[in-house]
Order: C-alpha cells, then sequence, then structure tokens
C-alpha cells in the first residue's frame, strides 16, 4: 500500500484510491461536490482543490484536482496550504454569484452540502451585487421537486439519472452561465430510481415532493434503522417522522444491500403509514354487521377466548415479521398454520428456498451482482419484481468498460473516460421474459417466450454448458442456448437470475440447472445465483414452514367440512391470495375470523374481530431478504392511538390463555431467541442485530439528532408541560437526543450527521475502506442465512418441460409486475397512487387480431366453465408472447386471476376504459 | 409571430441526414448535422423538430435537447429570415461594436435577440467570427460585412425604412 504525504503528515492508503477517498478515508475534511463514491470523478466542480508537490524541494507546488489524481507512493500533497485554501473558497464564492439566498425556505437547508462546503471554506461575505440568473421550475411528477436557481452545475444528476441508471429524459441543457438540468419538456420523470435525486444533488433543486408539502428540516426528525417492505431486496431505510407522522424515507448505507440508493417504489411508498384508512382500534362485529370499538383488553380477553379451541387455524403473511409469524405458529400449532401464500405461489416460494439451499453457487448479494460480467435472466422483469437490483445489473453490465479500462492502467474512478472509451461495448446480458423488460435497452439479447419455453431454453443452455445433447430442443433454440452457454462459460463471474414472479417453477428449476452445470465446470470465485421472491419476508416464511407447510386450500377444505371455528389472520388480504369465491368460502364457513391488520382491507371487513397493527415505522420484527438475508426494523416513534405490533398482541393473546410455549418470553428478542432455537433454518436471526441490551459505550443510540427542537412547543396546544420521552424497553435505541450516533453497529444506524457534515455526506464518517470496499465501520447489517454449500453430489436433477402450446381458444394468464400498482401497500401512498395505470392485460398484435380487439378495448376474461372473472382494458404489446396474454399482477381488478391459468377472453361489449380506472387501489382517495 | 411547422421531418431532410448518418459509427453522432439540416431548411429547431430528429437518430429528446440549447448556432426559437450576428467579442468592442448595436436598434427597431415586425432580420450578438482583423465585423445571414462603420450600415440597410421606436 503506497504511502503518502499530507500536509507534512505520512499515510498509509489503498492503492487504485484517489487523493480525495484517501482524504475522506483518512478522515480528513476536504469539500468537494462532483465525486460520488458510486460513480466517480470527472473533476467537473474543481472544489476538491489541493496542493501538489514535485519534490521535497518544491516550495511552490500547483493546484490539482484530488478527485482527479490517483495515490501514488511518495506523492506530497498539502490540503490546509494557503493556495488550495484560497481556491476553494474561490470555488465556492464563485457558485453563490448565482445561487439564490434561500435557505430558510429551501427544502435541503439544514442537510445541505452546499451549505456544509460553505463553512468548511470559510466563505461568510458575498461581495457579488448584481443580478443573479433566474430559471423556469419544471413539473417534474408527483416525486420531485424542481428548483433550478439553486444549482451549482456541478453534473451529479446527469451522471447519477443517465449514465448510472439509464434514464434518457433528464439531461444538461444549454452551457456556461445559463446551463439547465432538466427535461426537454415538463412531465413525469420516467426512471424507477429518479428518488436518489434528491439525495444524490448536493444542493435544493431536487427535493423530496412529499416532504416539501409537509416539511420538517433533518434536525427536527425523529429516525430508526429500518427496512422497506415493499419487496423482497431488503434495502436499508432512514425513516423520518414527526408529530407521528412518517415524513420521509432516505437511504441507509449497506454495501451488501442497497449502497447508495433506493428505488421510487421504496422511497414514496412507505407513505401508507400515514393513511386515513388506517386501523387504529381494536372492534369487534356485531350482530347487525357492525364494529364496535373496544379497548386492548376486551378485544384480548375476546382472542383469547375465541381462541381457546382445537379447531383452529392461523394464516401468516409474507409481509409481517418473523416474529409475528411464528407467535401465529405457536399459538395455532404447526399443523393449521398457512404462510399465507396463494396456493399457486407458495410451492414456488419453496422451490426458490431449496434451490438456493441446495445451490453450490454463491447466493448474490448486490455486491456480487455488480461484480458479474455475464448474465441470464429467466422470468423476471426485475426492474419491476425487484427494482434494487435492476439498478445493479445496469452497473454489472459496465464490467466490460472497466476491463477495458484495466488494460489501459485506467482507474475504475475515472468515470468519462471509461465511458467514452467504452461507448456502448457492455458485458452480455441476457433477457428471457414473456415480454419486453425495463432493462432491455442495456441487453445483448432478448427472448419473449412463454414461460415454458423460457425454461426450455433454460434447459438447452444448462445442457450446452455440461456439453450434453438437449433431445427434444428444435434447432432455433439450440443455437441461441449455444450463444447464452458460451458467454457464460466465457464469463468470470456468471449470474443466473430467476424468481417466482412468473408464476412456473419449471424456469426456477431451469435457472438452479443452469447454475448448476456452471459449478460444476469448477468456477472459481463460484458462479453467483439469485432468486426474486415478491415480498419482504417471502423466504423467511418459507424457512419458518419448512418442516410442515399447510396451504391456504387446505384451509378451505378444513373451513368446508366444518372443522375450523377460529380463524387468525395475520398482516394479509386474502382477497389478493386467492379467487375471491374459494376466499369467501373460507371466511364464511367459520364463526370466528380474528384480522390483525393496520390498514383497511377487504378481509379486515370480513372479520368478527379486528385488531389493529403496528406498521413497520411503529414496530420491531426481523425480515428476511430474497438473498437470505435477517434484517431488523426498528420503531421510528410509538404506534399511534391503540395500534400495536402484531407480535405484541399475539404473545399478550398466549400469555392471557396461560401457554406454556411463552412463559419464558418476556420481551422482542426472547421471541426471535425461541423462534431461531426451534427453527433451524432460522437460527441466524439473532445475530441480525444486537439485542436490546446492547450499549453504544455504556449508553442507548438516540433516535432523534442532538439539535431536535421543540418538544415543549410542538405540543403546546395541549400542555405547555413536556412529557417524559417514552421509555424503549424493547431496543438499543431512545425515543430521545440523549446517547452516542457514533461506533455503533451498522444494523443500529437511524440516521448520519458528523460535525460539519450536516447532509447524507457525513456517511463517509461511519465508513471505513476495506480492501476497495466501502463498508459501514461497525460492520454491515444483517445476517446471511443461505450460505453457498458444496451439494455438487445430491442436487436434484430437473426436466424441461414441453414446448408451450396454447390450448385452443384459450390464452396462458401470465403476470406482469408493475413497480407502482402490484405491490400492496406502497399503493396507498398518494404520490405512488398517482403513478399507477390502469390495470390492464397486454397481448400481441395479431393474437389481439384474432380476438377482434384494439388498443383501448375491453376484453372479459372467462375461466373454462364460462364465468367471467374480471373485465380489463386491452393493451396492444407485440413483445408479448404468442399465446400468452400479459396482466396487470396485483391490482384490485386483477385479483381473480391466477398466474398461469388458461382463460377464455372475449371483447367486452359496451366497455368504457373508466371502469378501469378502478384498479387503483383505494390509496387514491387519501390524497 | 407564429409560424406553424409541421414536426415530421420531410423526405429531403431525412434523405440529407441519413447521407450523414451513413458515414458515422451511430445514428446519434449525426446529431449536430441533423439540426443543422432541419434549421438550414426550417430557419430555427422548434420542440416538435427536437422530437422528431430524436425519433430519427434514435436518442431521447432530452439527449438531443442537451446539444441543440448548448450552440448557441442553433436557434431554438424562430428567428428572421436573415439573421445578424454582431460580433461583441474583444477586437469589436475596441472598435466600437456598441455604437453599432445601438445603430443596428435605431435603424431595424430591434434589440439584441429581437426579430423586426416584418420577420427579416434577427439580431444576435456573438462573441468571435473570426475576422479579428477586420473588426468590427458582423454578419447577415451568410455574408460577413467587414470594417464597418456608420455609412456601411445605413447602405446595408437602405432598402428599409427606418423604424419608429
Ligand atoms: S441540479 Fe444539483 S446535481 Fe444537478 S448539477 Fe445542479 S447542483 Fe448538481
Ligand atoms: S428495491 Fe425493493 S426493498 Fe429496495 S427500495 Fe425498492 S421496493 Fe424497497
Ligand atoms: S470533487 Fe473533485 S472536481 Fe469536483
Amino acid at each position: 500500500m503506497p504511502i503518502i504525504q499530507i500536509d507534512g503528515q505520512e499515510h498509509e492508503v489503498d492503492t487504485g484510491q484517489n487523493i480525495l477517498q484517501a482524504c475522506l478515508s483518512l478522515g480528513l475534511d476536504l469539500p468537494y461536490f462532483c465525486w460520488h463514491p458510486s460513480m466517480g470523478s470527472v473533476g467537473a466542480c474543481r472544489q476538491c482543490a489541493v496542493v501538489q508537490y514535485q519534490h521535497a524541494e518544491d516550495e511552490h507546488g500547483r493546484i490539482v484536482m484530488a478527485c482527479m489524481t490517483p495515490v501514488t507512493e511518495g506523492a506530497l500533497f498539502s490540503l490546509t496550504g494557503d493556495k488550495a485554501q484560497r481556491f476553494r473558497e474561490g470555488i465556492v464564492e464563485a457558485l453563490m454569484l448565482n445561487h439564490p439566498h434561500d435557505c430558510p425556505v429551501c427544502a435541503e437547508g439544514g442537510e445541505c452540502h452546499l451549505q456544509d462546503m460553505t463553512v468548511m471554506v470559510g466563505h461568510r461575505d458575498r461581495k457579488y451585487r448584481g443580478k443573479k440568473n433566474t430559471h423556469h421550475n419544471q413539473y417534474l411528477g408527483p416525486l420531485i421537486h424542481h428548483e433550478m436557481n439553486r444549482c451549482i452545475t456541478c453534473y451529479r444528476c446527469t451522471r447519477y439519472y443517465n449514465d448510472y441508471a439509464g434514464g434518457t429524459d433528464l439531461a444538461a441543457m444549454a452551457a456556461h452561465d445559463h446551463i439547465y438540468f432538466g427535461r426537454h419538456e415538463e412531465g413525469v420523470l420516467e426512471s424507477e430510481f429518479a428518488g436518489n435525486l434528491v439525495e444524490v444533488c448536493p444542493t435544493g433543486v431536487f427535493t423530496d415532493k412529499p416532504l416539501v408539502h409537509e416539511y420538517t428540516r433533518k434536525w427536527d426528525l425523529q429516525s430508526a434503522p429500518s427496512i422497506c417492505t415493499s419487496c423482497a431486496v431488503g434495502c436499508n431505510t432512514s425513516p423520518g417522522e414527526r408529530y407521528g407522522k412518517l415524513k420521509r424515507i432516505h437511504n441507509r448505507f449497506n454495501a451488501d444491500v442497497n449502497g447508495y440508493f433506493l428505488c421510487d417504489r421504496g422511497r414514496f411508498g412507505a407513505n401508507f403509514v400515514n393513511s386515513v384508512n388506517n386501523l387504529n382500534y381494536p372492534g369487534s362485529r356485531t350482530e347487525d354487521g357492525r364494529f364496535n370499538a373496544l379497548d386492548q383488553q376486551q378485544a384480548l380477553l375476546k382472542m383469547a377466548e375465541a381462541c381457546d379451541t382445537n379447531n383452529i387455524a392461523g394464516i401468516g403473511s409474507p409481509r409481517a415479521s418473523v416474529e409475528a409469524n411464528y407467535l401465529l405458529r405457536t399459538l395455532v400449532g404447526a399443523d393449521n398454520f398457512a404462510p399465507g401464500f396463494s396456493d399457486v405461489e407458495q410451492p414456488l416460494v419453496e422451490l426458490a428456498l431449496t434451490i438456493q439451499q441446495s445451490s453450490s453457487a454463491m447466493i448474490a448479494d448486490i455486491k456480487n451482482i455488480e461484480s458479474a460480467d455475464a448474465i441470464l435472466i429467466l422470468g423476471e422483469d426485475v426492474t419491476n419484481t425487484a427494482p434494487r437490483i435492476a439498478l445493479a445489473l445496469r452497473q454489472s453490465v459496465r464490467n466490460k468498460a472497466y476491463e477495458l479500462a484495466a488494460d489501459l492502467g485506467l482507474e475504475s474512478w475515472q468515470d468519462s473516460a471509461i465511458r467514452t472509451l467504452a461507448q456502448n461495448q457492455r458485458s452480455p446480458l441476457f433477457i428471457a421474459t414473456v415480454g419486453d423488460s425495463r432493462l432491455d435497452d442495456v441487453a445483448e439479447e432478448r427472448f419473449n417466450l412463454a414461460p415454458d419455453d423460457i425454461a426450455r431454453l433454460g434447459f438447452a443452455v444448462a445442457a450446452n454448458i455440461a456439453g450434453e445433447a438437449n433431445l427434444g430442443s428444435d434447432d432455433e433454440l439450440q443455437q441461441k442456448a449455444k450463444n447464452i452457454a458460451k458467454a457464460l462459460k466465457n464469463a468470470k463471474r456468471p449470474l443466473i437470475i430467476s424468481g417466482t414472479s412468473c408464476g412456473n417453477s419449471a424456469l426456477m428449476e431451469s435457472a438452479a440447472q443452469v447454475t448448476q452445470a456452471l459449478c460444476n465446470a469448477d468456477k472459481q470465485p463460484l458462479p453467483l445465483l439469485s432468486m426474486i421472491v415478491a415480498e419482504a419476508n417471502s423466504l423467511g416464511q418459507a424457512m419458518l414452514i419448512s418442516d410442515n407447510a399447510v396451504s391456504l386450500s387446505d384451509l378451505t377444505a378444513r373451513a368446508c367440512a366444518g372443522a375450523l371455528e377460529t380463524l387468525v389472520v395475520l398482516e394479509n388480504d386474502l382477497y389478493r391470495r386467492g379467487k375471491e369465491k374459494d376466499i369467501n368460502e373460507l371466511l364464511e364457513n367459520i364463526t370466528n375470523v380474528i384480522v390483525i391488520d393496520g390498514l383497511d382491507n377487504r378481509t379486515l371487513s370480513a372479520s368478527s374481530l379486528a385488531l389493529p397493527a403496528a406498521n413497520f415505522a411503529e414496530s420491531e420484527g426481523t425480515l428476511v431478504s430474497m438473498e437470505g438475508r435477517a434484517q431488523r426494523h426498528y420503531p421510528v416513534y410509538l404506534p399511534n392511538a391503540q395500534r400495536r405490533a402484531s407480535w405484541h398482541w399475539l404473545l399478550a393473546c398466549l400469555k392471557q390463555m396461560g401457554r406454556d410455549e411463552v412463559t419464558e418470553i418476556e420481551c422482542f428478542d426472547d421471541i426471535t431467541q425461541a423462534c431461531a432455537t426451534q427453527n433451524s433454518s432460522l437460527s441466524g436471526i439473532t445475530t441480525a442485530a444486537p439485542n436490546h441490551q446492547f450499549r453504544n459505550i455504556g449508553v442507548k443510540i438516540p433516535r432523534q439528532t442532538h439539535r431536535y427542537s421543540g418538544r415543549t412547543a410542538m405540543r403546546a396546544d395541549i400542555s405547555v408541560h413536556e412529557p417524559k420521552q417514552p421509555v424503549d424497553k424493547e431496543t438499543p435505541l431512545a425515543f430521545s437526543m440523549e446517547g452516542l450516533n457514533r461506533s455503533q453497529p451498522g444494523s443500529l444506524l437511524p440516521f448520519v450527521w458528523a460535525p460539519g457534515w450536516n447532509s447524507n455526506q457525513s456517511l463517509h464518517k461511519f465508513q471505513s475502506e476495506v480492501g476497495g470496499q466501502l463498508k459501514l465501520k461497525g460492520g454491515t447489517a444483517g445476517t446471511r442465512l443461505l450460505q453457498a454449500t458444496d451439494n455438487s453430489n445430491n442436487i436434484a436433477l430437473f426436466e424441461s418441460p414441453a414446448a408451450f402450446k396454447a390450448l385452443k381458444g384459450q390464452w396462458q394468464m401470465v403476470p406482469r409486475h408493475k413497480i407502482y400498482g402490484s405491490d400492496e401497500l406502497s399503493v396507498h401512498s398518494p404520490a405512488i397512487a398517482k403513478l399507477v395505470r390502469p390495470a390492464f392485460v397486454e397481448i400481441n398484435a395479431s393474437d389481439a387480431k384474432k380476438l377482434g380487439v384494439n388498443d383501448g378495448d375491453g376484453v372479459d376474461l372467462n375461466d373454462n366453465k364460462g364465468d367471467k372473472l374480471t373485465t380489463l382494458e386491452v393493451s396492444i404489446n407485440d413483445s408479448i408472447a404468442t399465446g400468452c396474454v400479459g396482466y396487470s399482477v396485483g391490482f384490485i381488478a386483477t385479483e381473480n386471476l391466477l398466474a398461469g391459468e388458461s382463460l377464455v377472453l372475449s371483447k367486452a361489449e359496451n366497455w368504457s376504459p373508466s371502469e378501469s380506472q378502478q384498479a387503483v387501489s383505494s390509496g387514491v382517495s387519501d390524497v | 409571430m407564429n409560424v406553424s411547422i409541421p414536426t415530421l421531418l420531410s423526405d429531403t431532410e431525412i434523405t440529407e441526414i441519413d447521407a450523414e448518418v451513413a458515414h458515422l459509427p451511430t445514428p446519434a453522432a449525426a446529431a449536430i448535422d441533423a439540426l443543422k439540416i432541419v434549421q438550414e431548411h426550417r430557419g430555427w429547431v422548434s420542440d416538435g423538430s427536437i422530437k422528431a430528429i430524436a425519433k430519427h437518430l434514435n436518442m431521447s429528446a432530452a439527449e438531443l435537447d442537451g446539444i441543440a440549447t448548448f450552440y448557441s448556432m442553433i436557434f431554438r426559437k424562430p428567428v428572421g429570415n436573415k439573421v445578424i450576428l454582431l460580433c461583441d467579442s474583444i477586437s469589436c468592442w475596441i472598435k466600437d461594436c456598441d455604437g453599432l448595436q445601438k445603430k443596428i436598434t435605431q435603424q431595424l427597431g430591434i434589440k439584441a435577440g429581437e426579430t423586426t415586425a416584418d420577420n427579416e432580420y434577427t439580431l444576435i450578438p456573438v462573441t468571435c467570427l473570426g475576422a479579428c482583423d477586420k473588426a468590427p465585423v458582423l454578419m447577415v445571414g451568410d455574408d460577413l460585412h467587414e470594417n464597418i462603420d456608420e455609412k456601411y450600415l445605413q447602405a446595408l440597410f437602405s432598402n428599409r425604412p427606418v423604424e419608429d421606436e
């Protein structure tokens, strides 16, 4: 490792870094704007100037940009030299010429990198008294607010949006002092990752629009370490609360899960926790069908009474915590516990788990994914099913560019040089999906096939890698497979991605087969495998039921046989899990339907006893992400009204009943411990985060910043006496500003702040550079429950399905996932609801012709008994495989459809598109 | 003045653009040429033209607009039949281009950035026309005029009535 000298001090630094990285890693304060750890350097802002000396006798030195200067053995620099300091101050002064003096009304104020840098360089007095440039601000959609006058032309936004995230509708317009960053014309930003602009832009140009409308300064926000619950990726987040309301979600750095970025569903979708449709009080249904509010104790007694029977069953939820599911399973018994998946999904999630548990490949985290240099996706439209992974894949295809750069001796942070060098050369990405996907623009080849044919392609690739003939597949398929196999074999780190979203097990099996074939070829490092599942705790649910899996239809059968008296449903809207008539049948045949959930839905309405569940921001819980990472989320604020964490209700009920299983359980950590002890695949969950006894150098970790203001004033309308802050007995965090938010484990970082660094850029004070990989000093949050195992001998071999042939007069229903709309809860966030398009079916032009329908027509979807399931709007999409119909899965209007089923379609008479507007979930009503 | 301009590219424009594309590695590389071609035919480049050209070159409208707005000789607003480019760079400034600009304003009734009511002239100051040795200079349409003085200006626009301000 090279040794460099900074201001006379010798420092050992990492090879391959630039001076700016080196300085920040050493804990030195060097101002910068345009450099970003994920995006490298372009030297655009000139803020990171330092003096470099040629040799010890050189007294003058010259100004260089630290971010563009590689570390070299023996190099001499000065940060504090007068020349460098004056230069840096001059840069800020120049930026300030046109920057408005509007910090008090700017949403960035108080966490603004420009404010921090201005103070850091010591620029105080504005000499310029002339006019400032003013710009027109654009409407950029419901998520992002635009205030162009504040721009300092660092170019981070376009570099992030276009170069990093693959967007095409944001650009730098014009030049010199009238440069403008915006769209060609006003309109919704198209990228699913636009929200990161809020954190990437060092000023207040791009800000969080929902936050702007209900504003709170960063220093007044209360935060806790949290996990996004909008998909299975499990991105780490830092939600901020004030007045009992969630104000915003910021990224929480986790090198292995989400790095610096979130998707917009995650960032803006969490606002469902503020919904007016929240259930706040327990209630029981009276004879006349109305709900009576109950207090907690009454509700609990009722619940305990109803549960005191052998004819009981429970339905858990892949969106509820491991702990809550575990307690429900304890309450009803493993034989009576269904995990809460649909009948189609349950075996698929179990398959995803077995494949990953038995695979000899490495189960990929995001860092692995970004290191892949050849990728095969089987069935997933990743941008819509596991959004953050898609952003990572956009980086993987750049490995070709980094290879070319390495050949020329270019450092990987030389961003614009490497992009210019590589132009459109990319590492190969092959996408086999039912229709177009949002990553098609960076794919080497895409194949739009029916799910079974995707599987056949996969099996043919596997056979090809293994050097076997794959009989039964046609020549065309063989040729395609050969190309893919070659690319995967030649790659240093091939990656196979598949998942449950198509509702097809064969294609998942084919992915397992391809991966195994690659593993058998003795590749080092290990080939990578990633299996996408749908929800925040889908995989955890599969682990929980690995010894005994009961399905939804099993329970329905029991209910119809009159064998069920009480059913407890945990955080699950069953109408999303099966056909309406089946769910009705289940619920109508049970006397006591107890539902624990937070947001009103049809299942709650059908309950006889409803218990208000705290949401993710109000409770603690462990979730197992798609890569098998157990992660803990913590309450950001205490639950409003009578809401309680689901585990809390269940534990109280078990205690009330005097059940033995819980005599030892006194707190949340005890549940985690009990679950880990009893379930070997979940044994690692206790280490996902420290337990409630953990203290950070003797004290708790504060949720509030030490400038948190107005604790008395904010409730002065009620009383001028400030109440005692609530005591948190369950976690190492405090509802207070006292404590130490520094040097704690990575899983306990509520927000980032460091002296002089009020913006999110302060993160680097919490990071250490380990082997060229930025990590949190306190270690990466979460525990991986899946490890690569050398199982090559007992791996199951799967068989290729027959070629897809549509049944005569019928179409195969294939789910089309939408980042906005397919997820149950995020559509209740008003900003996201505005982006949900009406429910649809997609069909190619020739199939549409057969049906006699055009774009915008309605079609009736009927089962083969002739019963109409739903009517949907037609959208012609020529990429959809023939014989297949894509449908917007997860929308209210499509709840009655099952993935993979074959249906009869006919043109709907007297269809008016307005009907389809109802497709959007009720979330829109709470704008 | 609102001239309505068709947004679709004409056949001639397409042929000319494609001729440029033919000897470049990617269509997008012909962006500047395509903008010049369309401007040649239409006098300026409208939002609609940006979209049409972008589509033809397989790039996004934002990306093309970034290029179009970067170059000051691509006009993103309507201009008159002839554009007067008046140099205000150092040599011409020494030789009192400011005075000339006032004169033009007097004679034609337009300030910098404006177009005459009959849509004949638009006045745009530029930094350097590459003829410093003959300062002050200006261009009218494609013609360069050197060593301008008041008399010359008078003659240059003599066919026009002096407009009231
Ligand atoms: S808008 Fe923000 S990120 Fe973009 S150039 Fe301006 S200051 Fe930088
Ligand atoms: S990728 Fe998934 S987990 Fe990550 S922010 Fe988006 S919705 Fe949340
Ligand atoms: S950070 Fe180095 S020039 Fe911008």
